[in-house]
């Protein structure tokens, strides 16, 4: 009955459509958002354990150490290794005289763990070169790239050989690195632990995070207690360490509030538009639906048609919703935009919209169960 | 045989808090066979009859069975079951759905009643060509003219062989030629096939294909006219 009403049909597949998008769409910049929070944890794989200042709350809030915190940490029964990690924001001076703030992360020297995930160009053991760092690469191309030559042209990325200064001191790019794109978006320079220091500004402590990795066999949470008791410091494992950072974020800024609204505001405004069309498509026929029941027709098979009615509309709507949202992903997914689209998000979004059908189809089932067969012979 | 009878059928409506007497203690009998018009002027308790006597609305007082059943002594689903086998009906507005097809339309008292969708179109289809619309069974009902839709009604009514069909002003939205035609297509079925056929109408034009009519007013019958030896 409903596809004989174009105008009406339109009507709540669009409003059903869009939120469905909104309730996809939304949800997955926020997790591309909360994911971006903790992705430098994320890239440094091989500890196992995250040490740092027991005050630390997520993975920028950095309160250094000093350096004997490390020989402390490597003394603790069970810890297999444990290596330094600088981390510090820092300025860097581009060829065109302009400056860049950048995250530095200084490697253990020795090891280089906890550098980049993926080397695009250059190798990580060319760090060890005379003042050598390694590029993420969206920081080559944009923060960090050369301006044109030519009035109004393309900036030229930064490419292996090309020196900048950090904090007044050469550096030579060495390599370009591929990273998970990070919360703070500023452009990320790996270099040695002990050449961070160099640039960093002078102070007795510089030691960001002690990366450990535990004996084999060893329990990772009785490894952190013990580091903990016997050094005072925080000990996280990584799993831990992001949720300290992702919940940090959750709970001390407006990104879950306002993405929550937004979300909110598309299960309103599609229930709004589908329920109110769904009932406006209701009287309308209600003489059709007092007909069936004159002919005999049954209030459950009535409710049934109803019922099907909505499933169906909330089935293409639900599709086009999330459809849209997967071609959004798609022609995003190499630009700034943070974007994760999980299989939750599909089950929350199929809920939401079953919760706009099932009321757009309440508010008419009342009517029609409420209908005098007798209404059809009125004229 | 007895097709209806109604028997002190009284029906009062509660309006804003005031009781109007629709029906004030109705008499009346209509036999197989017979084409019984109600006639009368607007408010006289007719669509209010018929519902009854369809049995789409309980009385307050008074019996009224059709076929020998008592409908006010039936349970809902009783009478949901006996007005989709034993009524037709036949609107004013002909009421067809307006996103099925002309042969989807006749097809839904047979799918009501439990009849498989292919049996029912087939069905459908054979009784639209006698009521000269085989030519039109996969059309829409906008596609069709206002006679051409009240015989779709007739169709949808008769599909499933009832013995009573219920007709509210079937010819006032029709010109003359339509109405007559659409009457005759009335008349002969219940000639054909020993059916009972109540008529509601304001039309004068079609008074004349009664077999006899019921003048009321004011929730009465006032007079009875038997028009049956005429034809």
């Amino acid at each position: 009955m409903l596809t004989g009403d174009r105008g009406k049909y339109l009507g709540i597949i669009m409003g059903l459509t869009f939120a469905s998008l909104i309730m996809t769409q939304q949800p997955a910049i926020f997790l591309g958002l909360m994911t971006r929070t903790y992705s430098f944890i994320t890239d440094v794989s091989l500890p196992d354990i995250w040490v740092m200042d027991s005050k630390v709350q997520f993975v920028d809030d950095i309160k250094p150490l000093q350096d004997t915190e490390l020989y402390r940490v490597r003394g603790v029964s069970g810890v297999e290794w444990a290596t330094p990690m600088y981390k510090g924001l820092l300025r860097a001076r581009l060829a065109n005289g302009t400056f860049q703030s950048c995250f530095v992360v200084g490697l253990d020297d020795a090891t280089l763990i906890g550098g980049p995930p993926i080397m695009l160009e250059g190798n990580i053991e060319d760090l060890r070169r005379s003042d050598g760092v390694v590029v993420d690469i969206d920081g080559a191309r944009d923060k960090l790239a050369k301006p044109s030559r030519e009035s109004g042209g393309k900036s030229v990325p930064i490419k292996v050989g090309d020196s900048l200064e950090v904090n007044d001191h050469r550096a030579v790019v060495v390599g370009i690195a591929k990273i998970s794109r990070t919360f703070q978006a500023q452009p990320i320079i790996y270099t040695t632990y002990s050449r961070a220091k160099s640039y960093a500004p002078r102070e007795r402590k510089l030691l960001s995070f002690i990366l450990v990795k535990a004996k084999p066999g060893q329990d990772l949470s009785v490894l952190t207690r013990r580091i903990r008791e016997s050094t005072g410091l925080a000990a996280y494992t990584r799993q831990e360490f992001m949720d300290l950072t992702y919940d940090y974020f959750m709970k001390n800024t407006g990104i879950p509030i306002n993405f929550g609204i937004s979300v909110l505001l598309g299960f309103m405004v599609g229930a709004a538009i589908a329920g109110q069309t769904f009932y406006n498509f209701t009287l309308d026929n209600l003489r059709q639906f007092g007909v069936l029941k004159a002919m005999g027709t049954s209030n459950r098979i009535l409710l049934q048609m109803i019922l099907l009615q909505a499933i169906l509309v909330g089935s293409i709507g639900y599709g086009l919703g999330v459809g849209s949202t997967a071609l959004f992903g798609y022609f995003m997914h190499d630009s700034i935009l943070a974007f994760k689209f999980t299989w939750q998000l599909l089950i929350f979004s199929g809920v939401g919209i079953g919760l706009i059908c099932v009321f757009a189809a309440v508010i008419s089932i009342l009517k029609v169960i409420r209908l005098e067969p007798a209404v059809v012979f009125k004229s | 045989m007895l097709a209806v009878r109604c028997r002190k059928i009284v029906k009062i409506y509660d309006s804003g808090g005031q009781r109007v007497t629709a029906l004030g203690g109705i008499d009346l009998d209509i036999a197989t066979g017979e084409l019984m018009m109600l006639v009368g002027p607007s408010g006289c308790g007719k669509t209010t009859l018929i519902s009854v006597i369809a049995g789409i609305l309980d009385q307050d007082e008074g019996s009224c069975e059709v076929f020998g059943k008592d409908l006010a002594a039936m349970s809902n689903r009783e009478k949901l079951k006996f007005r989709a086998s034993h009524i037709g009906f036949v609107f004013q507005a002909f009421n067809l759905l307006p996103s099925l097809t002309v042969a989807e339309n006749v097809s839904v008292p047979l799918l009501i009643n439990g009849i498989r969708r292919a049996e029912a179109e087939r069905k459908a289809n054979s009784i639209l060509e006698q009521v000269g619309l085989g030519d039109r069974t996969t059309f829409l009902p906008s596609q069709l003219s206002g006679g051409q839709q009240q015989r779709v009604a007739i169709a949808r009514a008769l599909i499933h062989d009832p013995g009573l069909i219920v007709c509210d002003e079937p010819t006032s939205a029709l010109d003359h030629e339509t109405g007559h035609t659409v009457m005759q297509l009335l008349k002969n079925t219940v000639l054909q096939s020993n059916r009972a056929l109540v008529i509601v109408t304001h039309d004068s034009r079609i008074f004349s294909f009664a077999d006899r009519t019921a003048e009321m007013d004011d929730g009465r019958i006032v007079k009875i006219t038997d028009t049956s030896a005429a034809h």
